[in-house]
């Protein structure tokens, strides 16, 4: 690439359907707009290709940022942002990539929710989107026993997703109270086009068993998860099944936000144009705050707007923004987990997967960087991803700060970001 | 348009449709264990989107490659933890 093809007016990082609304809504306005994602495809979670086919709902916004000259790359992270105006990435084969900005729309979602109870780390046993997204991408899994456990509206999703695929979907045990849900339920009357989504109650899952105040304690398997005891109505029962698939909710995924300095507090702070507290940086979608992908668009849409200049577009779509937000306080209320989760865990229980550093060592420390100097918890690749959202949970334990690289990284892109330019 | 590619998992050839991923290929070849962990656990994918590492192998010699976020190709020599 050349010096030009790496200066952007509108640098967009993530391309699911906050980025791709920020990038087409900024390039409308003729800025010069950059989409990058570390997927090999367009899409981010919810509109992930399957095998390469690109869901329906994303194919318009992937068809204008094309018709309006937006830059896509694919296939690359950021790991870095040596200096303001300026980020660092790694492409999937390895080679470093330096991007310029004057304005960057952070849009990196959110991940699951990861909850350690025995037998947690044993293969085949998954997030919940986690087995999906595999299965998109054309994981065998017709005929398969699966277990759909944890908590959210992404489970029911999953099970018909997994159905639709050939599963054999068991149960889906849900921690929440069935009251919980009926709430969530009515809550949805106010967003009628949701109700399809939601599908807790709806046909399609008709013949799975969904069970609610559900929720697993254990996996057992020799090599790989062989079956799952759940816990319900103050009893255990066991289920054996090939893949065990649990998720408990999403948490922002905030990183590279806390890296260039933006305020976190539950998600990305932002004001009403998606602004962070850092001059120049917006934030939209997950990064933000739970709360789906009707959110994630219009959040996009006034970052776009807002990004290249158009405020007065930004602000005419506040009350749309509004309405979704009322729909996301709903979700959080609803699926709140439940303080049993907290003891799943015995203290031999494994929190750090890419250490193997059980939950006794941690609780033993006084908090982060005493656990992390100790017993390197949160020191591997995945950089605390996984146990950070579960040690909070689990100990209410903040997240110690963000260092770079965000992610391992070859000593080539390293020392590319190093140079103060190039 | 190919729409299928034929790789090789631990010396196993194997066939994906064109634009699975890495991980696809090695659980259709058979295999549940990807890596073994620092105290030598088996492991396997977790979070589906590159996120949290467990699903790395080797692929055309590259150590450390993370499975679920790599397309396979054809030819392409895989190799996963014992
Ligand atoms: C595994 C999973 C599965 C889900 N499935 C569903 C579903 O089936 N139905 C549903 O309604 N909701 C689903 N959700 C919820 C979903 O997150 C939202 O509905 C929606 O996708 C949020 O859009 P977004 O644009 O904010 O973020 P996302 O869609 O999450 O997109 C963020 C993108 O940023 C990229 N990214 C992150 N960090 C970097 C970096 N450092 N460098 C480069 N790129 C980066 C990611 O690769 C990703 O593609 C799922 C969530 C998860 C985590
Ligand atoms: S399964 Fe988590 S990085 Fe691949």
């Amino acid at each position: 690439m050349s010096e030009g093809d790496r200066s952007f007016d509108v640098l967009v990082i993530g391309a699911g359907p906050a980025g791709l609304a920020a990038a087409c809504r900024a390039a409308a306005a003729r800025a010069i707009v950059c989409l990058v994602d570390d997927n090999p495809r367009p899409g981010g979670q919810i509109w992930r290709a399957s095998l390469d086919r690109v869901p329906g709902p994303a194919v318009p916004w992937i068809a204008t940022a094309a018709r309006l000259g937006v830059r896509m790359i694919e296939g690359a992270r950021v790991f870095a942002a040596p200096e303001p105006g300026r980020l660092a990435l790694e492409t999937g084969a390895g080679e470093p990539l330096d991007l310029r900005y004057r304005s960057l729309v952070l849009a990196t979602g959110a991940r699951e929710r990861f909850v350690p109870f025995p037998g947690w780390t044993l293969p085949n046993a998954m997030g919940a989107g986690g087995l999906q997204s595999l299965v998109k991408s054309g994981f065998p899994v017709r005929g398969k026993k699966v277990v759909v456990a944890g908590s959210g509206p992404l489970l029911p999703a999953v099970a018909r997703y997994l159905r639709h695929a050939g599963a054999d979907v068991r149960l889906i045990a849900e921690q929440a109270p069935l009251a919980a849900l009926a709430r969530f339920a009515r809550s949805l009357l106010h967003h009628p086009h949701k109700l399809a989504e939601a599908a807790i109650f709806g046909g399609s899952l008709a013949g799975v068993r969904y069970l609610t105040s559900s929720w697993p304690v254990s996996a057992q398997g020799d090599g790989r998860v062989q079956s799952v005891t759940l816990a319900r109505g103050g009893k255990t029962f066991t289920e054996s099944c090939d893949y065990l698939a649990c998720g408990f909710g999403l948490v922002p995924n905030t990183e590279l936000a806390s890296l260039l300095g933006c305020r976190v507090s539950e998600g990305v702070a932002v004001d009403d144009y998606q602004r962070t507290t850092v001059e120049g940086v917006y934030a939209a979608g997950e990064i933000t705050g739970i709360g789906g992908v009707d959110l994630a668009l219009v959040e996009g849409e006034i970052a776009g707007h807002a990004a290249a200049g158009q405020t007065e577009r930004a602000s005419r779509l506040f009350q749309a923004r509004d309405r979704q937000r009322h729909f996301a306080r709903s979700l959080a209320r609803s699926f709140t987990l439940r303080e049993e989760l907290k003891h799943l865990a015995p203290d031999d229980t494994l929190v750090c997967r890419c250490e193997d550093v059980s939950l006794g060592r941690v609780r033993a420390a006084t908090g982060w960087r005493e656990a992390k100097l100790q017993t390197r918890c949160g020191m591997g690749p995945c950089q605390s991803r996984v146990c950070g959202p579960a040690v909070e949970f689990l100990l209410g334990w903040k997240p110690d700060s963000v260092r770079p690289p965000l992610f391992p990284v070859s000593v080539n892109s390293l020392s590319q970001a190093g140079d103060s330019g190039s | 348009m190919n729409d299928a590619v034929t790789l090789r998992v631990n010396g196993k050839p194997v066939t994906v449709p064109a634009g699975a991923m890495v991980s696809t290929a090695i659980a259709a070849a058979g295999f549940d264990l990807f890596r073994r962990s620092v105290t030598g656990q088996p492991r396997g994918p977790l979070c589906g989107m590159g996120i949290c590492f467990e699903c790395r192998v080797t692929v055309g010699g590259r150590q450390h490659v993370r499975s679920c976020q790599t397309a396979c190709a054809s030819g392409m020599e895989v190799q996963t933890d014992e």
